[in-house]
């Protein structure tokens, strides 16, 4: 198992290379001025040419863009992500202060996503057909359906406003208080979704012979669903939501903006606005590696959970 | 009888979503017919932030201009983002899909490895950094979004060609001396539209709610074009004095969106019972 993982983390590099390749064309023939930018004096022409010369040679900006990239690999195989074109700092260390936030803000929400959505649809799939179900899914459906960020307003109106219940935004130091209303918003959708994933896997493990063989040697209809049924839906559930958690590691920019959490994500839209490049990439890339990242895991738990699977990791 | 249950809930996904998108397209066909003010010009600074009343239904914003027909012009916006961006997804998902099923070898290969990549970066970081690039607009949100989610459409179209390759009705064909782009468009495409159907139908969902967040974000559809997340991220400021303007956008997102995804679902229990497991 350990082998795989190492060699599954080596896979990595040629997809990082590529990501970050497509994503350093791209962002790297923007049109905007990153010079002109900087001094926020754009079009007043109280900025010279050589000025912006000058700034373009500080940031290396003259450089052909082959020899730019060669430059930034260069620095990212030593953990160096360059320098913010507007505050001057690193961009690892402005990483580093954002990174936690929106962790933290991803892991609740898809705590509270795995924690709502699992067993929603697994007493869906129990129900079949039944009230109960038609309820939860077209709650779950509904789920989907939901701009996240419309919900987040919603929820700061009545929960914030109203009912003075919980503060509107601001992240207050990490307090417990300031993450539920944005990881609440940021998970709903994947509630939903995580709901109607188990209830189809559910639905259709049911079917299959183990499970009648199981009620047949006169196992509880408790164990059947604890050792049988959960076991195996689980599968298809841990995949689902790793697959979605770089989803909702994107998502995080929109309830970042609309909770004003000090997060990559707003880290992100800011840097974009602003043209800072470096940061843009950095932001980028921190998103995709977390993603790949936690689909390893995703890949190992399996091996936790199905034993056929760990053997298949020679 | 349980089976009885499931079908009738399955044909209610299908005239429930059928019904709501039918509903949105209408009101976006005819809404200058329909819109009691115009959305943009008919602005009144008089009557800013009105509360819900005749003759404003939904009150006014900031402005003063009428949410109701904002709204009804607004389903225009997102309708012609879903449709157009989806239909170029669908297009380079099934040639790219297609193809690789059907030729397989050197080209299968890049275009999956190109398809993995495509679904390790999240598609609003990659749609934020195209709009980053191109600049806010109309044009460009369906530049950004027609290009960057055609993986799904690639994957099932992939899946399904290679399967297609080995039946009876492919061989048929060949052995009648058709061309392989022949027996791809002709005999495959038609073959296995019904998965492609369903995607792209959960697609035109997924692109209108990914517009109006780059629209909140202010990189989708600028003012003062009516769209519903531009709407929506402009009310932000008035959410405390004026929550209307915060609302009716957001049913209108939420409605049309649930629509389609019923519709999809519906589509899905009628052509493939079968692939309800894979795509969720």
């Amino acid at each position: 198992m350990f082998a795989y993982a190492v060699r599954r983390l080596l896979q990595f590099i040629p997809t990082i290379l590529a990501i970050s390749l497509i994503m350093f064309v791209l962002l790297n023939v923007l049109p905007g001025n990153a010079a002109l930018m900087a001094r926020g004096e754009q079009d007043t022409g109280a900025i010279s040419t050589k000025d912006i010369e000058a700034m373009k040679r500080e940031w290396g900006l003259d450089k052909p863009l082959w020899y730019r990239y060669a430059v930034y690999l260069k620095g990212l195989a030593v953990g160096d992500l360059g320098k913010s074109f507007l505050r001057r700092e690193p961009v690892i260390q402005l990483l580093k202060e954002r990174v936690w936030p929106t962790l933290k803000l991803a892991m609740v929400a898809m705590f509270i996503a795995i924690g709502l959505g699992v067993p929603l649809g697994f007493y869906s799939a129990l129900r079949q057909g039944r009230v109960a179900d038609t309820v939860t899914m077209i709650g779950a459906v509904s789920g989907v359906s939901m701009p996240q960020f419309w919900l987040g307003l919603l929820l700061m109106y009545f929960v914030s406003v109203k009912l003075r219940l919980l503060p509107p935004q601001g992240y207050g130091g990490g307090d417990f208080k300031h993450i539920i209303l944005p990881a609440f918003t940021l998970g709903i959708g994947y509630v939903g979704l995580l709901a109607r994933t188990t209830r189809a896997a559910v639905v259709e493990i049911l079917t299959l012979d183990y499970i009648r063989t199981a009620r047949a040697k006169g196992l509880s209809e408790l164990l059947i669903n604890q050792k049988h049924v959960l076991r195996n839906a689980l599968i298809l559930v841990l995949t689902t939501a790793g697959l979605q958690f770089g989803d909702l590691m994107a998502q995080t920019v929109i309830v970042e903006k609309l909770f004003s959490w000090p997060g990559l994500g707003s880290l992100l839209v800011d840097s974009i606005f602003q043209r800072d490049i470096p940061i843009t990439q950095g932001c980028i890339l921190v998103i995709i590696s977390t993603f790949l990242l936690v689909n390893l895991i995703v890949d190992l738990l399996y091996g936790v959970i199905d034993p056929r699977i760990r053997a298949s990791y020679k | 009888m349980n089976k009885n249950v499931r079908k009738i809930v399955r044909q209610t996904n299908l005239l429930v979503g059928g019904c709501i998108t039918l509903f949105v397209i209408t009101v976006a066909i005819f809404a200058p017919v329909l819109a009691p003010f115009h959305p943009v010009d008919d602005a009144d600074l008089m009557v800013s932030e009105e509360p819900p009343g005749a003759p404003y239904y939904l009150g006014t914003d900031i402005q003063g201009r009428d949410i109701l027909s904002r709204v009804i012009y607004g389903a225009r916006i997102s309708l012609a983002v879903g449709l157009v961006s989806q239909t170029l997804n669908t297009i380079i998902g099934v040639l790219f899909g297609l193809s690789a099923g059907f030729f397989g070898g050197r080209w299968d290969d890049f275009v999956m490895g190109l398809t993995n990549i495509m679904l390790s970066i999240p598609a609003l970081v990659f749609a934020l950094a195209i709009m980053a690039l191109l600049g806010p607009g109309l044009i460009n949100v369906f530049i950004a979004m027609g290009f960057t989610n055609w993986s799904f459409s690639c994957r099932i179209t992939r899946s399904q060609a290679l399967a297609a390759k080995s039946l009876d009705y492919v061989k048929a064909a060949r052995a009648l001396g058709y061309s392989r782009i022949r027996i791809m468009f002709t005999q495959v495409l038609p073959n296995i539209i019904g998965p492609i159907l369903i995607i792209g139908t959960l697609g035109v969902a997924w692109a209108i709610l990914l517009e109006a967040a780059l629209s909140f974000l202010g990189l989708g559809v600028q003012p003062p074009t009516p769209s519903w997340g531009g709407m929506l991220s402009a009310a932000r400021e008035q959410l405390f004095t004026a929550p209307w303007i915060s609302i009716f956008p957001g049913i209108a997102i939420f409605v049309t969106v649930l629509g389609l995804n019923l519709l999809g679902d519906g589509l899905r229990d009628i052509l493939d019972p079968h692939t309800q497991t894979q795509i969720s």
